[in-house]
């Protein structure tokens, strides 16, 4: 029976040859010191990339890449199809996730200096493999054609409109079709389960050959550089010394990390689920605050607070310094020191790029530029904004909250942050100050001279003038101290409102 | 395509292979493919850039009566795409500003913000056109009056037939193509 068992076998290996393919691949020797945690990034991207493709798969029974049935066909996933919720709540996830381990990957591929010689080529595949799941990230987003998708089409239609010369037909090309449509969805669609999956799965091939071929990346002993004439011996000798089968001798700490990512992708879409769909992709309701996935937030808020004019610098020249910044540099720096330690250039470099990435990524989520569109009818003005204010100041205070003021300034702690918080503007500006600012805007304030009466914009500035915590006086002209300016005598002598209630001492 | 001439000897009768008759053969075989490849590949490059080749020329789209549109204020109507297609569902409706200023005056604004092409809306109280995504704001003329957006809002051509509105349309705007 074993005899007979094992002539079976060795037929097949006599033609397939496994033995040989096994020690070319999962028992090819690797460096015994690269049994470390922080060489798990890599295959956790790998877990992710194919639980994207299976779960992709999954959806595909269900989903519909139409304009008019897309949406329907999520909520059915959600809602209707038995764990449909779990299988695009681990495809959410796990986007978000192969994403997060690609960056780490890619930080510990740069910091132990495993772009330089001889794995130019696995770094340049890397970064291209980078940007193709950037591009699946982007494309998914696209598939959920709620509103978020459809006003985040009209920002990339907005974006290749200021492209010179072939602006109009980028974007003709982008949506397939003059309008975001069922076209512009289907070619999505085919990006993202066809065109983008299939290119990143032959570079990856690609990635992983080199990865056998040129070895995996020693960690690196301070002192010890790398010299494109020696490196090679150098690579035999460490191999030599303190080389095992990465199968079984160096892979226990690359299958504990990824049994904890499953686990943790598949608690995450248990607890949190997937996302969306939010509201439908009806352009004729303009409720929609198209804000992107994860991925995105940092562009999204980068976009928003950098000065105006500057889109062409953030979209198009950024992109390219950045781009070609990552292709460059393993022929800029490809011998020399690899630790960390010797490189403070480097250390740096990642520093500010995360702090950059990360804060702009706050700000992405809580989005403190965006007017609150419904804070003037939503946002009552807190009473002690009110209290003891005279006739004149109370009709202004009407029309600070007609007049859509709040959208864009807060007083107290609700409305807008787009514009400077209001609960103490009387301190800072002086009524002449405030009169102008209100007549001719400025900044980033339009100006308000031809749509407010001259009472309503007297009323307003008196208003104006009595924010101001108790027993703070106006502010007062620099160039005439004397003088509170125009204060309105009456608002002066009235008694501070109740310090328990005042704002700003708290 | 020659690949195993050499690893079989010549089997019986086979005249032996001239070097000048295999690559005469091989340019042959690189002739035939190439006109092979252009007759696969000029189609399908026209296909993936069919959406640059079928023109959709603006055209006329009718926004309804115009007694609906009260006199110095904007209401939004929505008119369907004329090149929509059956699966466009709600996309097809396109949602415009329209502001009567005299009787048969108007301006036609488009809703996308000339910033990053968000819905503007309409405050009536202040007669201002609001960006809800990074605080553009317009004049009730269309033009900028605050925020990052490079220029006023997109104006659409129109003209008022039988009582009618109409407006010449057809494509999202953008900076690139302002309708």
């Amino acid at each position: 029976m074993m005899k007979s068992l094992q002539n079976v076998a060795m037929w097949f290996e006599r033609r397939l040859h496994i033995v040989k393919l096994w020690e070319q691949t999962a028992g090819h020797p690797v460096p015994k010191s690269t049994g470390s945690w922080f060489y798990t990034f890599g295959s956790m991207t790998t877990l992710c990339l194919v639980l994207q493709l299976v779960t992709g798969i999954l959806l595909s029974f269900v989903y519909v890449p139409s304009a008019a049935a897309s949406y329907q066909s999520l909520l059915t996933l959600n809602y209707d199809v038995p764990l449909g919720w779990f299988i695009r709540g681990i495809h959410y996830w796990g986007s978000n996730m192969m994403v997060i381990m690609m960056a780490l990957h890619m930080t510990q591929v740069f910091l132990w200096g495993a772009y330089k010689y001889p794995r130019e080529l696995t770094w340049l595949s890397g970064c291209v493999l980078l940007f193709l799941t950037l591009g699946m990230a982007f494309t998914g987003q696209v598939m959920r054609f709620d509103a978020d998708a459809y006003w985040g089409l009209g920002i990339g239609v907005a974006v290749m409109g200021r492209i010179p010369f072939f602006g109009g037909n980028l974007i003709d090309l982008l949506l397939g079709g003059p309008i975001i449509g069922t076209d512009t969805l289907s070619r999505f669609f085919a990006l993202h389960v066809f065109i983008i999956p299939g290119t990143l799965l032959g570079l990856l091939a690609m990635h992983l050959r080199l990865v056998l071929g040129k070895g995996i990346n020693e960690v690196p002993e301070p002192g010890v550089l790398v010299d494109r004439k020696t490196y090679d011996g150098y690579y035999k000798r460490v191999l030599k010394d303190q080389g095992a089968p990465f199968v079984p001798d160096v892979i226990d700490k690359d299958l504990i990390a990824n049994g904890l990512m499953l686990i943790l992708i598949v608690c995450l879409a248990i607890f949190l689920g997937p996302k969306g769909p939010a509201i439908p992709a009806n352009p004729t309701q303009v409720i929609s605050e198209a804000r992107p996935d994860y991925p995105f937030l940092w562009l999204f808020a980068a976009a928003a607070l950098l000065p105006n004019g500057s889109e062409f610098m953030l979209f198009f020249v950024l992109p390219a310094v950045g781009v070609g910044a990552l292709f460059l540099l393993p022929f800029i720096s490809g011998e020399g020191e690899k630790n960390w330690r010797r490189r403070p250039v480097s250390v740096l470099t990642v520093l500010i790029v995360y702090l950059v990435i990360g804060m702009l990524t706050y700000e992405g989520l809580t989005g403190p530029w965006s007017p609150h569109m419904e804070a003037w009818s939503n946002n009552l003005i807190p009473a002690q904004f009110i209290k003891n204010r005279s006739p004149k100041e109370l009709a202004g205070a009407l029309v600070f909250q007609n007049k859509q003021c709040r959208n864009c300034h807060a007083v107290g702690v609700d409305g807008g942050q787009r514009g400077p918080n209001l609960t103490s503007v009387g301190t800072r500006m002086t009524v002449p100050y405030l009169v102008r600012q209100v007549i001719q805007g400025g900044g980033n304030m339009p100006a308000y001279g031809n749509n407010m009466s001259q009472e309503e914009i007297q009323a307003l500035v008196a208003y104006l003038s009595s924010l101001r915590p108790p027993n703070v006086p106006p502010a007062r002209d620099p160039q005439n101290p004397g003088i509170p300016e125009g204060v309105n005598e009456k608002a002066a002598a009235v008694p501070p409102v109740n310090p328990g209630a005042a704002p700003n001492n708290s | 395509m020659d690949h195993d001439t050499n690893d079989h000897p010549p089997s019986p009768g086979t005249r032996a292979d001239t070097p000048s008759r295999r690559d005469f053969l091989l340019k042959v075989g690189i002739g035939v493919n190439a006109i092979a490849a252009a007759m696969v590949g000029i189609p399908i490059v026209g296909f993936v850039l069919s959406s640059l080749i079928k023109k959709t020329p603006e055209v006329w789209i009718s926004l309804g009566p115009i007694n609906q549109f009260p006199e110095n204020s904007a209401r939004m109507v929505a008119f369907t795409n004329p090149y929509r297609r059956p699966d466009d569902g709600d996309t097809a409706h396109i949602p415009v500003w329209v502001r009567r200023l005299a009787a048969e005056e108007f301006k036609v604004f488009a809703i996308n913000c000339t910033h990053l092409g968000c819905p503007v809306r309409w405050f009536e109280e202040s007669q201002l056109f609001m960006c809800p995504c990074h605080g553009g704001v317009f004049y009730s003329d269309g033009e900028h009056a605050a925020g990052p957006p490079p220029r006023g809002l997109y104006t659409y051509q129109y003209k008022v037939e039988n009582g009618d509105l109409q407006i010449k349309g057809g494509y999202i705007p953008s900076i690139a193509r302002p309708v």
